[in-house]
Parts: C-alpha cells; structure tokens; sequence
C-alpha cells in the first residue's frame, strides 16, 4: 500500500472531525472519499497532509512513518495536496505559482517540468507572465493541479476540484484525473460530485459525520443504500 | 547643491530607507506601525559605537543596523503571534515602550538629547540608501522573496508547499530591523543629534503610509511612495497655509482610487509590454 491510514482520529477542541477513520490507497490506484458537508473529508486531508494534527493508529506513506514527517517533509516524499477552493497566490504570476510548487524540490528539472506543464496546459503558457488573479476558475483549477504536479508527487489528494466549476470543465478536469493516474500517479480524491466521483475512482469511502459508514467498488457503492442515506441524512 | 537641497535630499535617503524597513515585513504579510521604535534604536546606537566608543562611522552605522537587527529579531517572536489590527498595535506598543526607555536613559542624554560627533554627508547617504534599494530588489528576486509574497497571500497554501512561514516571516522582519537601524544611523550622523521626540508616533504612520500607498507588491512601491510624499510637501510650499490640507485631500484620494497602492505588478507590466519583448509562450499542438 502506498497510503495507509488506520484509527485516524482529528478533533478541533471538543469537535471529534474525524473518527476512528481507516483507508488506504494502492500505488497506481485512483481513490475517492464521498460525504456531505462537515462529514470531515477535508480534515481527513489536512490530517494527511499534516496541517492539522491528528492521532491515529497506523499512518504510513510509501514505507514512512507519517507522523514522523514534518509537513513539508511529506511533500518532498511525494504527499501533496490540492486544497479546496484553488487557493492560488493571487498576486503572482502564473509562472511564479508554478516556481512554488517546486519550492521543496533540489533537482535540476524544474524547468523541463514547468516546460512540461505549458505544453499541457496552453491556455497557462500564454498566460505565463500575468497575475494568476485573471484567469478564469477552470484555469485556476488547472494552475492550482499544475502546481501540485510540479512538487512530483507520487499520491495528489485533490479537495472538492470540481467545486464551482462549469459541466464541460467537470468534464475536463476528471479526464485530467484519469490521464495523470494512467502516467502512473495515485490519487485521493474527495468530491461532492458523487457521479462523476465513482465513474473515475477504483474504490471509494463514504463518510458520516466523521465514520466511514461504507467502503468499496463504486458498483457495490452505487447499489447500496448508505450512500443516499449519508447524503440525505436519513437512516 | 545649495543647502536646502542637500538637506532635502538626506531627508529622502532617510525615508527611503525607512520606507524599505517596513515594506519587508509587509511584503510577506505583517504590517509594522513600530518603525519609529527600530529608527531610535539604530540611531542611539551607532551614535554611541561612533560618538563614545569612537570606532569609525561606516562601522559605527553597520554595527549600529546590526544591533537593531538583533532586537527587531528577540522581539518577532511575541509580536508575530499576533495577526493584522493585533500586529499593529503591537508594533506600535513596542516603538512606545523604546520611546519610553530612552526618554529616561541618563546615558542617551535622556530628554535633552544625545550629540553625535562623526558627520556623514550625501556622499555616505546616497551610496548607502542606493545599497539598501539594490538589496531589497535583489532580495525579492530570490527564494526568500518568493516565499515571502507566497505567505503574504496565502499562509495555509504557502505551508502545503514547504514553505516554512514562521521562518520567513521571522527573517523578514529581521532584515527590516536591519534597515531600519541603517536610518537611524543615517539621521544620527546627518543631524549629529539624536532626539528620542522625533522617533514619534507620527513618523511610523507616515512610512506605512509611504509604503501601503506607494504599494506592497513590488520593491517600487516604498520607493515611489517615499519620493512622493517627501518631495511633494516642497513642491506645495507655494501655498504655505493649504499644503497640509491639499496632502490630506491626496492621502484619501489615492486610497479611493489605488487601494492596492500606487505600483502594482500589473501597472508595471503594462509599462515594460511596448518596450520589452516577452519571449513568446511556446506553440504546442493540442
């Protein structure tokens, strides 16, 4: 397992976000967490990612002990996070947004990367030397995965990327999903779009009010009833 | 040059310094309302190292930035727990409190003022005041700099991509205790008396406001905003009565107009495009 979480547990004061939540994530593997608002997916992230402290079990990446990492350690191991909202740096250039996605890296290749990253995003590379507060949501989605990319990830976590987003650019971004997952990256997604979610992940888990109430193949998701119920709050 | 002008000018050197101090922390995020306070201590204490130590005055003024460095970096810690209206009023607490502390220092002179010897004329300043400009625009080309505007827009994002805030925002604030004490030095060794009165209140509010208003997202920004209100009083000197009622109406025009101060990034784009060619964004077939 790339990613394994077990016993994972995050409380903001006496708010118990995140309860006793287990998950995995194989190497190659695209995985969602679904849920309604405040069921604790972006905590559970956070807690990955480690910007917000948590106590849990088992919490290992690609052979580390997580919780020995400082944050911007696990991004140099290969843990990055795509936060919700986009949370791009407004005042700086497209380019400059890409430069700090590569903040942790040491190598060389960073500009054959951001070079890389132009020839898959066009409408970015014209866009280079201008504000990233002038590009449009979908643009700033595509910067804000670009950026995330540009630390080499070996797992990307993505939070709610279709939020706000046009049903073409829905589209577009889970095409992206699925072609970044075929070059070989693993990917933690947390979505609301429930059907766009499932068509594209391998496995998925559903959270309620911090539990994973079910977990498995989007078919046996699709079937049962807990998913509706954890969204409708019914049961 | 007649004197006027060379008194004008050593003035300027001196807010454009000053104006650097506090664009340092403010471009990563923290406004300083203590400018004043790191003034004073530049100013007593390379007036001392030069004036009662007598080491040389060049020295005298490095040593003198050095030591308000040291304290603008003891003093971050506390006042960067703090966050916006919050980090203000403890800036401003902290130039209060420096006030208070030498306005009672028998060996400063306490009220009556401390007399420096070394004179430093136009020909130290200028040199000087252009160092520190070149420093602050290298600066913000750097890693540091990036990382300083990143945690200036968004700290949480900054952080996910190993940016490490607390660090740049300590270092920020360091090198603007640096540059402060160079001004204060500068003022020491132009006026050759140090005068706690006027490390005031009103001089940290006119260099935020030389900075917010000349702009914080570029190293421009204090530069022009310096420039501006140092030379602009001069040129309203034909209506004696008015000027400070034509630099009020300005002050709030400006702030209607350009919130985000007078050069921003934008703005300078749109100045470079006619004349520099950008290297074109490559053509890529989709």
């Amino acid at each position: 397992m790339l990613l394994e979480v077990e016993a994972l547990n995050v409380r903001y004061g006496r708010n118990h976000a995140v309860r006793d939540v287990s998950l995995s994530v194989a190497e190659g593997e695209i995985v969602t967490v679904l849920g309604a608002n405040g069921a604790g997916k972006s905590s559970l992230l956070k807690a990955i990612q480690g910007t917000v402290s948590s106590s849990s079990k088992v919490a290992r990446f690609s052979g580390n002990d997580l919780l020995s990492l400082s944050s911007h350690k696990r991004v140099s191991s290969g843990l990055v996070l795509v936060p919700e909202g986009r949370q791009i740096f407004v005042s700086m250039t497209v380019h400059e947004n890409l430069l700090m996605g590569a903040y942790c890296r040491r190598d060389t290749e960073v500009a054959a990367d951001i070079e890389g990253v132009y020839g898959r995003f066009p409408n970015l590379a014209q866009r280079r030397d201008l504000p990233a507060s002038v590009l449009s949501g979908g643009e700033q989605q595509m910067l804000a995965i670009s950026r995330a990319l540009l630390a080499r990830p070996t797992l990307m976590m993505l939070d709610e990327p279709s939020l706000g987003l046009s049903p073409i650019l829905v589209n577009q971004l889970f095409d992206l999903i699925t072609s970044l997952n075929r070059e070989g990256l693993s990917i933690l997604l947390v979505e609301q779009n429930t059907h766009k979610a499932l068509q594209t992940a391998a496995r998925g888990y559903v959270l309620e009010l911090g539990r994973v109430v079910v977990e498995g193949t989007p078919e046996q998701l699709r079937s049962g009833e807990q998913l509706e119920a954890a969204y409708l709050g019914a049961g | 040059m007649s004197g006027y002008w060379a008194g004008i000018m050593a003035i300027l050197c001196f807010n454009i310094v000053v104006a650097y101090s506090v664009f340092l922390p403010a471009a990563s995020g923290q406004l300083n309302l203590g400018a004043a306070g790191f003034v004073a201590i530049g100013a007593y204490s390379s007036g001392y190292i030069s004036t009662d130590l007598g080491a040389p005055m060049l020295l005298a003024i490095l040593l003198g930035a050095l030591v308000t460095g040291f304290v603008a970096f003891v003093i971050s810690f506390p006042i960067l727990r703090t966050r916006g209206v919050y980090m203000v009023l403890a800036t401003f607490a902290f130039a209060e409190v420096v006030q208070g502390v030498f306005i009672n220092l028998e060996v400063f002179g306490a009220a009556a003022g401390y007399p420096v010897a070394a004179f430093a004329d136009l020909n130290v300043i200028v040199p000087l005041t252009i160092g520190v400009v070149v420093f602050v625009f290298f600066l913000m080309t750097t890693r540091l700099g990036l990382s300083m505007r990143a945690v200036h827009d968004d700290e949480p994002v900054a952080t996910l991509f190993g940016v490490h805030a607390r660090f740049t925002q300590v270092t920020a604030f360091t090198l603007g205790g640096v540059v402060a004490g160079i001004g204060g030095a500068i003022w020491a060794h132009n006026f050759n008396y140090v005068e706690i009165q006027n490390f005031n209140i009103l001089l940290s509010i006119f260099v935020l406001l030389y900075v917010l208003i000349g702009g914080t997202q570029t190293a421009f920004g204090p530069l022009i905003g310096a420039v501006f209100f140092t030379l602009m009083p001069e040129a309203l000197r034909v209506s004696e009565e008015w000027r400070f009622v034509i630099f009020g109406i300005l002050i709030i025009l400006m702030m209607v107009v350009r919130p985000e101060g007078l050069v921003t990034r934008t703005m300078l784009d749109r100045i470079k495009g006619p004349f520099i060619r950008r290297k074109p964004a490559p053509v890529v077939d989709s």
